[in-house]
């Protein structure tokens, strides 16, 4: 083992505070426990390591332990990449704390490095002084040729600016798994397991649950699974005996209100979300999807629901996907399409369809790094303008972003509700990070979700004054038109992507009726607006100068940032959208009251472009689309330079 | 007269929805007369067209399946044939280009209760839609497709097809076209669709025989109707037409009847190597040689080997149904398995949310 022994705690970027207790430990030696509010972790492997599984298993420790927590997922679009190599590290981050966070943490304290590549890929992040725990057994001269190191950092003194604690991960999980049975090449996959074992002790979580996991997965191999909790309670043991670590750390619990939490992600909150909605408006759902990274896990999710009639239909193509589930919600199911940006291209004549029959839809938009196929496994922000106007002719479609994971579960029974009472197609856009990304989730009770039952009612009376049915008449008030499915006796009607005559919905070329139809479509969308909320302005003082506004996954980070800013005294509103269309009623309003407005964004400056043209309202963008969320930290030095300088603020080439 | 029993839709809002509109209506209305099936819309198809004959006789032959007009919904693509939905008195959607078997697909996944008809042309199924079409017949969701096939582009006014023969000259292929056209046939055949048929326009009794055994087919159906379009590609089958040359050259497809056409019987098909067919000339061969249509054998080998024996210029058509064959439909199987998921108890909610792991702090 090298390098000294982490005695202190580690240094740290995100203003963490440690209290040292000491305490000791089985075997006479004095270990110390410090008291931290919060940790940033990340693992760092191959993408074989099994990374994405060790962050997740963590995650589940530290959630059930009471902490909060946010998550990040990073991995490579190749399954395996050349092992050993650059583009095949795969890294997972994880910030967690005895108070609310909003952001898996700008930087980590801690970087656990599988192999060379990964401490290559990812030193550079951890600050100086941090935690930097590698497997000495994988820094070959091989491995690290592969990646370019001429000599071995463990031994060239190039690692001295952090605490490095050097551990043959590799080798001391092949001694614990010696009598297991499994060949070396077995026995070596656990060594992720080992890692967590060690990882678990040094923060004092607990290890049930990992058991019970790692029993369940590998209930048809029970010699995999006692192998993995053999390797998992031996790195456990080696932090409790090793002089290597002579400090483990408390985190306690965050106070959270009263409920009953468990951990979830955004696709999974996402397809709950969508299950829900179909209980409570009593309808089966019916998905139709294509597999898409990284909105594949829906679909695998939603799939898993039958009991709940639940059906699903792996496509052929994503327009095929989409024109199963409008084909469905012709039948009166709720349809449900999911996909990510390149699908959205495909599918838009189908939403054009939905338009036009004004049938309800939901389509939900995982949104990665993009033009084209883009960065798969990458979360971005950029396909908002596409949800809005991808489509030929007018075609409004209401748009709407979830902000956490857990809220993905709130924005999917907020789209049904919209889809179902206006009779349209809406834009659901989650993203990556989202996605992937976990946090803690206070369960909701079923019956408290809201009743759609009355959205979902379909004409079963003739309404004409003539005892016929009229398909296009309207109810007044949301504008909706009658929603008649097919096996309804006396109400049979055709509808189509031809324009429609108001009230007959016979087909029309009349130009005043095509005027008249695209104005109501667009005044049916519009007039959502007044079924949703008055905007939400986050401002403690009340007396904010300077606004930040944003939309989607960014939300912790702009929070986060805002707190910062307000923790320095400074006054700052934040203002996060979950209607992108219609906009609150009062946004224009509301943006009007700031001296300045800046809109942080994972594209070129989407939303600043709609609130700028909609409200004339000198929104300043701030842009990134490094296919990672934003740094909180950066975001507080751009509000912070618009507040104290009065100026516009920095912008990355952003069009001003 | 056949009559296909639907079933009900599973317990729900459009279980009753259905429930309140029979009360208001009475019990649900199946005998029907072609009139009843036909629309205030005026028919916009040219003076002439093969359509109007189609029309004529679905209309005719629907009532015969003693299906209410609410439960059965007609959904087309876009072209010429796909504005047929408008024609028809029951429910329908004129969709998009080439989507409509996958809009069909959901439909009928979803509402197994239901009598579901796609129709669509050449252009429609076999170039913009092949994707959708193909897969539709692999998975044998129960729908049923008519593809009118004109062998051109009637509603862009005469571009070429996916079935146009080879040379056609047209106002994008001023020298003639240079692509191989798809033989519909061969291109379900080799999808694996469970059931394919071909028909002619004008014979009304061959349609409707060829769309009664598609009608009672548990899967998807195809049939592939020649239909003339008399402004662009006026007399594209006249040779099958013309009662001089017609019977010469179209072979009738009849289950259990030996392959013996043409003037007099002169002509009939028999097996040749490599599990071909081939014509032979009746007086030729001894009668144990002459083919005896099975359209029931599950190896699609032999379906696809009659579709072959005609050529481009539609010498030795065969007519009638090439395959039927029991397989399980899409729409049962899935239901099974949401029956099956069920057994274990009907889904919980709160169970569902609140997954494997939780905690819970008190207050």
């Amino acid at each position: 083992m090298t390098g000294p022994n982490p005695t202190v705690a580690p240094s740290d970027p995100n203003g963490a505070l440690a209290t040292t207790v000491s305490s000791s430990a089985p075997g006479g030696l004095v270990k110390s426990v410090v008291e931290l509010d919060r940790v940033v972790i990340r693992l760092a492997g191959d993408s074989g390591d099994g990374m994405q599984l060790t962050g997740n298993r963590f995650t589940s420790e530290t959630a059930s332990f009471g902490n909060d927590l946010k998550t990040l997922p990073n991995f490579p679009a190749e399954i395996r990449a050349p092992t050993g190599t650059l583009p095949g590290v795969s890294s997972f981050q994880l910030q967690f704390a005895d108070h609310d966070v909003m952001t898996p943490g700008d930087a980590p304290d801690v970087l656990v490095a599988m192999n060379p590549a990964a401490l290559k890929a990812n030193l550079a992040e951890l600050p100086g002084g941090g935690l930097l725990i590698v497997d000495s057994d994988e820094f070959t001269p091989r491995n690290l040729a592969k990646v370019g190191y001429a000599t071995n950092p463990l031994e060239d003194g190039s690692l001295e600016g952090w605490q490095t604690v050097s551990v043959p991960l590799t080798s001391m999980t092949l001694d614990a798994l010696a009598d297991s049975g499994l060949g070396k090449k077995e026995a070596e996959r656990s060594k992720n397991m080992f890692t967590l074992g060690l990882l678990s002790w040094m923060y004092h979580r607990p290890t049930e649950g990992t058991i019970r996991f790692l029993e369940r997965t590998f209930r048809r191999k029970p010699e995999i699974a006692a192998a993995n909790i053999a390797a998992f309670r031996a790195g456990y043991n080696y932090g409790d005996t090793t002089e290597a670590f002579a400090v483990s750390y408390e985190i306690k619990p965050a106070p959270m209100q009263p409920g009953r939490y468990r951990n979830i992600s955004g696709n999974q909150a996402l397809a709950l979300g969508l299950v829900a909605a179909g209980q409570r408006a009593g309808l089966p759902v019916f998905l139709g999807a294509y597999p898409i990274t990284p909105a594949s896990d829906i679909l695998h999710e939603l799939s898993r629901h039958k009991a709940f009639g639940v059906r699903t239909f792996q496509a052929e193509d994503e327009i095929a996907g989409i024109g199963a589930a409008l084909g469905a919600s012709f039948g009166g199911a709720l349809g449900i399409t999911t996909t990510s940006g390149p699908g959205v291209a495909l599918k838009g004549e189908t939403i054009g369809l939905a338009v036009m029959t004004e049938l309800p839809l939901v389509i939900v938009d995982v949104q990665r790094g993009g033009p084209s196929t883009g960065l798969p496994t990458k979360t971005e922000q950029s396909d908002l303008l596409q949800a809005m106007f991808g489509r030929n002719g007018e075609a409004p479609v209401p748009v709407i972003a979830p902000r956490s994971p857990g809220d993905c579960f709130d924005a999917a029974v907020e789209a049904t509700r919209i889809a179902l009472t206006y009779r349209t197609p809406v834009m659901l856009l989650s993203d990556g990070y989202l996605a992937n990304g976990a946090e803690p989730w206070a369960i909701p009770d079923a019956a408290s979700l809201p009743d759609l039952s009355g959205a979902a009612g379909f004409a079963t009376e003739p309404n004409g004054e003539d005892g016929e049915f009229l398909p296009y008449l309207r109810d007044p008030e949301t504008l909706a038109r009658a929603w008649a499915i097919p096996g309804t006796a006396g109400m049979q009607h055709r509808i189509g992507g031809l324009e429609k005559a108001d009230r007959t919905g016979n087909i029309s070329y009349d130009p005043a009726n095509h005027d008249f139809m695209t104005r109501t479509r667009q005044a049916k969308i519009d007039g959502i607006a007044a079924s949703i909320p008055p905007t939400d302005v986050e401002d403690p003082d009340g007396d904010a100068r300077v606004a930040v506004i944003g939309w989607g996954s960014t939300y912790g980070p702009i929070g986060a940032a805002c707190r910062r800013i307000r923790t320095s005294g400074r006054k700052v509103a934040q203002i996060h959208l979950r209607h992108i269309n219609p906009f609150p009623a009062d946004l224009g309003e509301v943006l009007a009251r700031y001296d300045r407005v800046i809109c942080p964004e994972m594209n070129l400056g989407q939303l600043a472009l709609l609130l700028r043209a909609k409200f004339l309202v000198d929104v300043q963008s701030h842009t990134q689309v490094r296919g990672m969320p934003f740094r909180s930290a950066e975001l507080a030095a751009v509000i912070q330079d618009a507040i104290d300088t009065g100026k516009p603020a920095a912008v990355n080439g952003a069009p001003q | 007269m056949t009559t296909i029993d639907l079933g009900m839709p599973a317990e729900g809002p459009i279980a009753d929805a259905i429930a309140a509109s029979v009360e208001s209506h009475g019990e649900k209305q199946t005998a029907l007369k072609a009139k009843d099936l036909k629309t205030d819309q005026e028919v916009r198809w040219c003076p002439g067209c093969g359509d109007y004959v189609i029309l004529n006789a679905v209309q005719s032959f629907l009532p015969s399946l003693g299906i209410a007009r609410e439960d059965m919904v007609i959904v087309s693509g876009i072209g010429c044939s796909s504005r047929f939905p408008y024609y028809m008195n029951t429910y329908g959607m004129h969709s998009i280009h080439g989507r409509a078997p996958a809009i069909a697909t959901g439909l009928a996944a979803s509402r197994p209760d239901l009598s579901v008809w796609v129709v669509t042309g050449d252009g429609d199924a076999l170039s913009i839609g092949g994707n959708h079409l193909i897969h539709a017949l692999r998975r044998n969701v129960n729908m049923t497709i008519l593809l009118f096939n004109n062998r051109i582009y009637g509603l862009t006014k005469g571009q070429y097809s996916p079935t146009s023969e080879v040379g056609k000259v047209t106002k994008s292929t001023p020298m003639g076209s240079l692509d191989h056209p798809f033989n519909p046939v061969s291109l379900a055949l080799g999808a694996d669709a469970t059931f394919v048929g071909r028909a002619m326009d004008s014979d009304r009794k061959g349609l409707t025989e060829v769309l009664r055994q598609a009608a009672e087919h548990q899967g998807t159906a195809l049939v592939e109707i020649y239909q003339n379009c008399n402004i662009f590609n006026d007399g594209a089958f006249d040779l099958l037409k013309d009662s001089s040359t017609g019977p010469m050259w179209t072979i009738p497809l009849e289950h259990g009847k030996p392959l013996v056409f043409g003037p007099d019987g002169a002509s009939c098909v028999v097996r040749e190597d490599f599990g071909g067919l081939r014509i032979a000339e009746t007086n030729q061969v001894d009668a144990s040689e002459i083919v005896v249509h099975d359209a029931t054998r599950e190896d699609p080998s032999y379906a696809f080997a009659l579709s072959r024996l005609s050529s481009q210029d539609l010498r030795y058509t065969p007519m009638g149904v090439f395959r039927s064959v029991r397989k399980p439909s899409y729409e049962q199987m899935m239901a099974e398995q949401l029956h099956e998921a069920r057994l274990q108890g009907p889904g919980d909610l709160d169970e569902l949310l609140a997954g494997g792991d939780t905690w819970t702090v008190s207050s």
